[in-house]
């Protein structure tokens, strides 16, 4: 079980955490200019990659704050924490 | 004292006897002993059947890697337990224990035939033969295999025990009290690390606590003395947590480990006093020193599992910790000097012991010690075969050749009643690689050793390769100190005097004259897989570890394969021609030994297994019999039965007086979300389908929402409470998930908006009173009010006052009905029902439940989102065209509701059914056909709601249909078990199709 350091708490166990997904996919402004096939990129796609990872997580039995993670799903190491609307570190 | 016993040590308290039964016959033993040991002491070998052939099977071991000894404990109670080793359970008075694999008895086992048979149950025996013919599996293969399994019993009642969790956390955790663990706790607690200690036996001290040999000394003292000393001076320490009894179960990402605690399983059954059984520790640890020690290996060659046959250590701490000698006439078959030690100490017991060794030479001080003891030594020999069906009686042994590929000269035959077994030493790697560390290959003793990198944690000790005495304690010591950063201390000038061992041989199968497919030579003992089934699973093409280890089933027993892996690895290496570091290790998963159900759960049984959610009116639910239906966590009134009413009876009784005059229902359940902010109305505009900016103050909507993809995900009415404050309504259900969804696109997609989400379910209880006479209730309750339609109009909402109480009522209706919905603060809930009740006695008010609410709606084709819905339904699916805003630029899943896939026209579509026969009700779920004839029959759809009306006289349902919007009229059929029931697609909206009851 991950220990997560929540940008507005502190440390805190995985189980009061979950997970949104993959990181910085942003809702497109304007979705009825969009073809069929831009908008399942959207709704759809995502990397699943192992490896360095852009999460989206929440502390939902906590401050229920969203923030961003950079997780390496290979070994589950924790690269950074950074809040919403922050850019990622360069890795 | 029984002839076995042949020595006193201070571990078993020889004066305190204490009397258990194995296989239900009486039995003694001593404090101190296990059941193993106990047993041992009383001549008892045989003690189970192997699980293939049923072969005889003796104790191996002393620890958690024991494959044979596998027990059933205090059978035919609330408390019996399947899988436990005989080698781990500390003896109790009255202890009943019974061997697990020998139906009928382990003396004469019906599934022994399975032996003389084995030439025909090879690798993969399971797949290839129990396949077919297929109608044989039910009746016949699966009850066979199931009866001779020999997995134990399940108890049949609620465990009685209690159980318990405890979190801590500490700087500092060291797994393992042997040597090097307490040298890694003291060096920690005295560096003023809150440190904690877990060892699984009851006494701290490894295989050190009972080394007393002139070859192995520590600052000139046995071994064993000097840790005595340790362990006492350990003791004192502060912030040092000791536990014992305690094993580690697994190791987590970021050092989270669980440990289970026995904490009266050594109690007697009548001692216990209803305490708690087992606690399981959540420790979170910053540092985390592993010091699990090492397993001895045993040796595979022909019919090396008679019982007897155990492992050499095994056989040294059965006589020097617990006073008790496995044989008389022992043999010991060796590859290393670790065996030697054996030797020595039985020897100086004055018992015969003969050595046999596959080296050709050692000339280290214990097998010079040994020597000089008079100890007999085979050189380069191996033992071809093994005799005796109980218990071992004799061996044949012949010469190893140069290469030791092959046997040479001629047999000689030994007699024996012990033969003990060392292979050399597997370092215990399960802790390191569950928590993701990656292992080395370290050829000179074929050993694959940690490769650390995870800067918290580390490994001492033999569980880190280290197998000599002075590297224990040199290693271990620097390695602390580095890990801590902490500077010199006490460990640093300690003088260590030992044999080292020099010459080394490994052998991973051992060669025989007699050709390799008459051999039974067992690697995985307690999944009965041999050498033969392992090259038979190459041959066939096999060549991944993981997929041979299924195949042949080695490694996947209880023991997980503690005795076996390297084995299995080392001969698919020499078979393959292939190097033993290449191949890789098969992965060890948690736990680490099994874990009980109890420990896992905890405290979280019976009601505190979940959590239980009531309403404030929950008690006069109760008083007036209802029925419970369970919605998420909560109970709501699903019915309320007069006399001995049944369900049917009920809800027609209900939902007939809710049309013809008054009923009412407890709404508080519904989520409740208070949405504040002066960007209140954009947000509404985004997450629902329909227009907000435009609601008035004082009004009430329908609105619907939707998944990004277009499907809809809940529903409720949003009340505009002022110009920038909105109550929103959810599905009791959906409430935590809308209020969670709200949030990340609060947060993640619209941080620019000024809006803020508030829960507020449980600050308000809501009664909803509907019906014809629901007004003059009504205005019972708040005489002051106008509740003409022009003054308080369908739609709406305004305060009212009960005494000085504020509540909110709206007008809205869920039924089709007049009605309306009172809010107030959740602790005046039950006086504001209370008042309702009275003020609609004169009217007949009638307390209704969810089902009646679920028919009263279905009348009226009102959809409940999660039943007529399965989240592959958009609107337009639903016929709710109408909710869907043309004019919206955007809103959450607008542009899924014209992608390819939601186009089409053959969709799923909701639409109303009508049974041919008025009185015969469908079963929702039932699937939808239009066509018999053509086979395979296609399903075209399925019922989702389905209640006999009482308000119309016929049975009503809901359904979704292919293409159903274009099929009004046509008939279709609900294929059941018995018959088929016609049917004709109707509109969804069964009653008062103009709204005129709303305003009735
Ligand atoms: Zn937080």
């Amino acid at each position: 079980m991950f220990l997560i350091n929540c940008p507005y708490c502190g440390e805190r166990d995985q189980s009061e955490f979950s997970c949104g997904g993959e990181a910085h996919i942003v809702r497109p402004k304007q979705p009825t200019e969009l073809s069929d096939d831009q908008w399942a990129e959207y709704l759809f796609m995502r990397k699943n990659i192992k490896g360095v990872q852009f999460e989206r997580w929440n502390h939902a039995h906590g401050c229920r704050k969203w923030f961003n993670m950079v997780r390496d799903t290979s070994n589950d190491k924790i690269h950074a924490i950074y809040k919403m609307g922050e850019k990622p570190p360069v890795e | 004292m029984t002839k076995f016993r042949v020595n006193k040590t201070k571990y078993v308290d020889q004066t305190k006897s204490v009397s258990f039964y194995f296989d239900g016959k009486s039995y003694h033993g001593f404090e101190g002993d296990t059941l193993a040991s106990a047993l041992l002491a009383n001549g008892v070998h045989l003690v189970g059947r192997s699980f293939k052939y049923h072969r005889p099977r003796g104790i191996m071991s002393c620890g958690s890697e024991e494959p044979n000894a596998i027990c059933q404990i205090n059978e035919d109670t609330d408390i019996t337990e399947p899988n436990v080793r005989a080698t781990e359970i500390e003896l109790y008075e009255g202890l009943k224990a019974s061997s697990q694999n020998c139906w009928p008895s382990v003396k004469f086992d019906i599934g022994g035939i399975n032996n003389l048979i084995s030439p025909f149950i090879p690798a993969g025996f399971y797949y290839k033969t129990f396949m077919w013919p297929k109608s044989f599996w039910k009746k016949i293969y699966e009850p066979l295999i199931r009866m001779s399994a020999g997995l134990g019993k399940s108890p049949t009642k609620p465990d009685p025990e209690l159980y318990d969790h405890k979190h801590v956390h500490f700087d500092v955790l060291v797994i393992g009290g042997g040597i090097s663990g307490i040298i890694a706790s003291k060096i920690a607690a005295k560096n003023n690390l809150k440190t904690i200690l877990i060892e699984d036996k009851n006494i701290l001290g490894g295989s050190t606590i009972y080394q007393k040999n002139e070859n192995y000394k520590i600052n000139n003292k046995y071994s064993s003395e000097w840790l005595n000393e340790e362990i006492a001076e350990l003791k004192k320490l502060d912030n040092l947590t000791i536990k014992t009894r305690t094993s580690l179960a697994a190791y987590h990402s970021y050092n989270y480990l669980l440990a289970k605690e026995n904490i009266s399983d050594h109690i007697p059954l009548d001692k216990r006093n209803g305490g708690i059984r087992q606690r399981l520790w959540k420790i979170r640890a910053d540092k985390v020193i592993v010091a699990t020690g090492a397993i001895e290996r045993p040796l595979v060659f022909n019919n090396n599992d008679r019982p007897g046959i155990m492992l050499s250590n095994s056989v040294k701490k059965y006589l020097d910790f617990y006073g008790v000698s496995c044989g008389f006439n022992n043999v010991i078959f060796t590859n290393n000097d670790g065996a030697y030690e054996t030797a020595v100490s039985l020897k100086e017991k004055g018992i015969s012991v003969e050595i046999i060794d596959i080296r050709k030479k050692s000339n280290s001080k214990i097998v010079k010690n040994a020597e000089k003891l008079g100890v007999k030594i085979y050189w380069n020999s191996t033992i071809v075969n093994t005799y005796g069906h109980r218990k071992i009686n004799s061996i044949d042994i012949m010469n190893l050749s140069e290469d030791g590929s092959n046997v040479v000269g001629d047999k000689n035959r030994i007699n024996c009643d012990c033969l003990a077994l060392s292979g050399g030493w597997t370092p215990m790697v399960h802790m390191h690689t569950q928590s993701g560390g990656k292992l080395d290959f370290r050829e000179i003793d074929q050993t694959f050793i940690p490769n650390e990198i995870d800067e918290n944690h580390i490994n001492v000790g033999s569980c880190n390769g280290d197998f000599e005495l002075d590297d224990i304690i040199k290693n271990t010591n620097n390695k602390v100190k580095n890990f801590l950063k902490v500077s010199e201390n006490e460990f640093d000038n300690t003088s260590v005097l030992n044999s080292k061992e020099i010459d080394k041989r490994n052998i991973w199968l051992l060669p025989n004259y007699i050709s390799e497919g008459k051999c039974k030579s067992f690697i995985d003992f307690q999944n009965d897989s041999t050498a033969k089934d392992i090259k038979l699973a190459l041959r066939e093409g096999f060549k991944s570890i993981e997929h041979v280890k299924r195949y042949t089933t080695t490694g996947m027993a209880t023991d997980q394969g503690k005795l076996s892996n390297m084995h299995a690895l080392g001969i698919i290496a020499d078979t393959a021609g292939v190097k033993m570091g290449t191949l890789g290790t098969t992965t060890f998963r948690p736990p680490f030994t099994p874990l009980t159900f109890g420990s896992i759960v905890g405290r979280n049984v019976g009601k505190f297994f979940d959590i239980v959610r009531k309403t404030s009116i929950h008690e006069w639910h109760s008083q007036n019999n209802a029925k419970y239906e369970n919605v998420g966590q909560w109970k709501r009134p699903w019915y309320y039965p007069i006399n001995d009413e049944g369900l049917h009876d009920a809800v027609q009784r209900e939902s007939k007086a809710a049309r013809d005059s008054a009923g009412i229902l407890d709404a508080s359940t519904l989520g409740k979300i208070d949405i504040q902010g002066t960007d209140a109305s954009e947000f509404l505009n985004r997450v629902y389908t329909n227009a907000w900016s435009k609601l008035e103050i004082g009004k009430c909507r329908y609105g619907l929402m939707l998944n990004e993809d277009g499907m809809v995900y809940d529903d409720g009415v949003t009340t505009r409470l002022g110009e920038n404050h909105y109550l929103m309504t959810t599905t009791t259900g959906g409430a935590a998930n809308v209020l969670s969804k709200l949030e990340d696109y609060l947060q993640t997609e619209w941080p620019e908006l000024d809006v803020y989400l508030t829960s507020v379910t449980d600050h308000y209880s809501t009664a909803s009173i509907c019906g014809p006479n629901s007004k003059k209730i009504l205005k019972k309750i708040f005489p002051d009010k106008d509740f003409s339609d022009d003054a308080f109009p369908h739609m709406s909402y305004q305060n009212g006052k009960i005494d000085e109480i504020i509540c909110r009522i709206m007008r809205i209706s869920f039924t089709g009905e007049l009605s309306y919905e009172i809010n107030i603060e959740s602790q005046y809930g039950k006086s504001l029902w209370e008042k309702c009740i009275e003020a609609g006695k004169e009217f007949k008010i009638t307390p209704y439940g969810t089902e009646t609410m679920h028919l009263l709606r279905a009348e009226k084709g009102f959809i409940i989102v999660g039943q007529d819905t399965d989240g592959t339904m958009t609107p337009i699916d639903l016929q709710m065209d109408w909710i869907v805003s043309k004019k919206k630029y955007d809103f959450i899943g607008k542009r899924s509701l014209y992608r390819s896939d939601t186009i089409r026209e053959d969709r799923k579509q909701l639409v109303g059914l009508l049974t041919d026969d008025p009185n015969e009700i469908l079963e929702e779920g039932a699937q939808i056909v239009s066509d018999m004839s053509k086979k395979p029959i296609e399903m075209i759809g399925h019922v989702t709601s389905s209640y006999f009306s009482p308000n119309l006289k016929k049975s009503i349902a809901l359904a979704v249909v292919k293409s159903g919007k274009t099929m009004k009229g046509q008939k279709l059929i609900v294929p059941m078990e018995n018959k088929n029931i016609n049917v004709t697609v109707s509109d969804s909206v069964f009653l008062d199709k103009e709204n005129k009851r709303i305003n009735a």
